[in-house]
């Protein structure tokens, strides 16, 4: 994982997460040292319980870690402690996040699932819909943008739901199993998305999945065993001829 | 983006008829608030009939209404000397209950003197009283209609209504009814015929009596009411209150009982809707901890989930509050007893709705703010 001559988004150090106290601690992250750089789409994989989403959710500032030290988009936002008061500003600003159901809001239409991150974010209510408007076209679900999340099919809810994590131009882009009520084509499409934003708005994307899949659509596969990260393939690196791709 | 709006809008008929039963229970508590201005309004009103400047009584007594009063028929002559009184009126009251057409009908009935002080006022329909005899006017709520004939008294002497008020009934919902100071006598003190023939068989007289409940003075304008008041007070035999003592009476003393009933009920309306208000917001908060979860996930601070919540709480209460209105409006004429909303009072309930809607939804908002974002992440679809 060679640097790319540009910051990296997210870098993660010697960090930890532990649930209980005692005899009946659990260790659900050891250790962990991350660094992804703009552009870079990156897969987290392991079985259930190893830790996935527990280290999603410390880099979305949802959980806060035991130990070690996070930089996002170059900002020490943890180092042994938060070392920001407004982490509800810091997601807002720096963080989109994809679901693995997209959890639109079931009272508002597809617009305004999008625009209200916009209006969150200090929007005016027709900039916000425009810009709305905007990212539905581009991920190719502009003819829903009026029906209620009940009425789109996963596949549309699932656009929806991206289109929303890219409003505010997030610099680091998570989505916890993303892929996982769609099938296979609509997969692959998903993480073609995800790719072409990473590329195009110079963001990290990480990605937790299960789906063997779309593995060819990321630069780097991590695998957390037992709440330790390990790099399982490095898809950046030039591959001698004859070996699989 | 309005969230409290748009999540209403969606779940429009859940919405709609959570209110329908809330606005049942505030246009309860609206309807009692109603019932108590009644009380006390007709209490009050039952005074104000009169147009009394001072109202005569017997000596220590706070009558006629609050107690028991009888002073000689003379009196009046003697109040009409008085400097100062202008005009004065002998009045008495009585309960009578007659039936109609099977059903019993009960009156207060007033006798006065026609042309003087105590005469019905402000007439809605026919004429005043210009016979001596048997003639009657009587508040619509009773029913009756002008030119009807009903039955009163041991001797069963029958009375024409000839006039009709509006809004005159008593504390208990009876319809005031006037007949002139002779027939009320009568009515008051005539024996049934056995009683009667008995009475005259012993020597005694035959059940008529100069007897009446208080002396009704109008003060001439150019004299003070206290200073023709404290020259009343001189006479030890009589006592005077001033309408204002009158009115205090019957407001305070009279309907003193009913009033902290209807006041206990009220409080107890009053806590019964909080709790269910709160158990509503809490419910819909309950139902959109996913919701909540998601948004506080993508960065919506405190203030817009408590602002979901305490709109939602507000919009439930006013709509149920002016529906509750607007039912109570629609229904009140069939109410068995007179409702008196004015717009003091039912500002007020309006006021503690909108405080009750805030203090349930903390409820709601203790749940919503603790909701953990992390809950947006569980696998559900």
């Amino acid at each position: 994982m060679e640097p790319l001559a540009k910051e990296p988004v997210v870098r993660i150090e010697h960090l930890s997460k532990h649930f209980g106290e005692g005899s009946a601690q659990v260790d659900a992250l050891r250790d962990i040292d991350l660094t992804v750089y703009p552009g870079q789409v990156v897969g987290l994989m392991g079985p259930s319980g190893s830790g996935k989403t527990t280290l999603l959710n410390c880099i979305a500032c949802i959980v806060e870690p035991s130990g070690g030290r996070i930089t996002l988009d170059g900002d020490v936002v943890y180092d042994e402690a938060w070392l920001t008061s407004d982490l509800r500003r810091l997601r807002l600003d720096k963080i989109g996040f994809i679901f693995q159901y997209p959890n639109l809001l079931p009272f508002l239409d597809g617009t305004d699932n999008v625009a209200i991150v916009l209006n969150l974010a200090g929007y005016g209510g027709s900039a916000a819909r425009e810009r709305a408007a905007d990212l539905l076209e581009y991920l190719d679900v502009a003819h829903r943008k009026h029906a209620m999340p009940g009425q789109l099919s996963g596949g549309e809810a699932q656009r929806v739901a991206i289109a929303r994590a890219l409003a505010n131009r997030p610099r680091i882009i998570l989505a916890d199993e993303p892929t996982a009520p769609l099938d296979s084509e609509r997969a692959r499409i998903v993480m073609d998305l995800l790719r072409r934003i990473a590329q195009e708005q110079d963001a990290a994307v990480i990605v937790v999945t299960h789906d063997e899949m779309i593995l060819d659509r990321f630069d780097h596969i991590f695998r957390l065993r037992d709440g330790r990260l390990e790099l399982e393939e490095d898809r950046t690196r030039p591959r001698r001829p004859g070996t699989e791709p | 983006m309005n969230l409290a709006y748009r999540d209403i809008r969606h779940n429009l008929l859940r919405f709609v008829l959570t209110n329908l039963g809330l606005s049942l229970l505030l246009g309860i508590v609206i309807m009692i608030t109603g019932v108590y201005g009644g009380l006390v309004n007709d209490a009050v009103r039952q005074a104000r009939a009169a147009h009394a400047d001072l109202w005569v009584v017997q000596a220590g007594t706070n009558g006629p209404f609050a107690q028991g009063s009888r002073i000689p028929g003379d009196t009046r002559d003697l109040v009409a000397r008085v400097y100062g009184v202008a005009k004065a009126g002998a009045v008495t009251y009585q309960s009578v209950q007659t039936e109609l057409n099977g059903k019993p009908l009960r009156f207060f009935l007033v006798g006065f003197e026609p042309g003087r002080p105590g005469s019905p006022t402000s007439l809605i329909a026919g004429r005043d009283i210009l016979r001596d005899h048997y003639e009657m006017i009587v508040d619509r709520s009773s029913g009756l209609k002008l030119g009807q004939v009903i039955p009163l008294g041991t001797h069963a002497h029958e009375f024409k209504i000839v006039g009709l008020t509006e809004g005159q009934v008593t504390s208990s919902g009876d319809a005031v009814a006037y007949v002139t100071l002779r027939d009320a006598h009568a009515l008051q003190f005539e024996l049934a015929p056995p009683a009667e023939r008995r009475e005259v068989a012993r020597g005694g007289g035959s059940g008529s009596s100069d007897q009446i409940n208080a002396v009704i003075a109008k003060v001439s304008p150019h004299v003070r009411i206290d200073e023709v008041a404290a020259a009343l007070s001189r006479w030890k035999h009589l006592t005077t209150l001033t309408e204002a003592q009158q009115e205090t009476l019957l407001s305070k003393f009279v309907i003193q009982k009913a009033r902290s009933q209807q006041l206990m009920i009220m409080v107890l309306l009053v806590i019964v809707s909080a709790v269910i208000i709160a158990l509503i917001i809490y419910t819909l908060t309950m139902d959109k901890v996913r919701s909540i979860a998601t948004l506080k996930f993508i960065g919506a601070p405190d203030r817009t989930i408590v602002g979901l919540v305490v709109q939602q709480a507000l919009s439930m209460g006013i709509f149920g509050y002016f529906t509750g209105l607007v039912l109570v409006l629609v229904f009140k004429p069939y109410f068995p007893r007179r409702l008196v909303l004015d717009p003091q009072t039912v500002g007020i309930v309006f006021a503690i709705t909108v405080v009750v809607c805030l203090a349930a939804s903390t409820l709601g908002i203790r749940l919503a703010l603790k909701v953990d974002p992390a809950e947006a992440l569980a696998g559900t679809g």
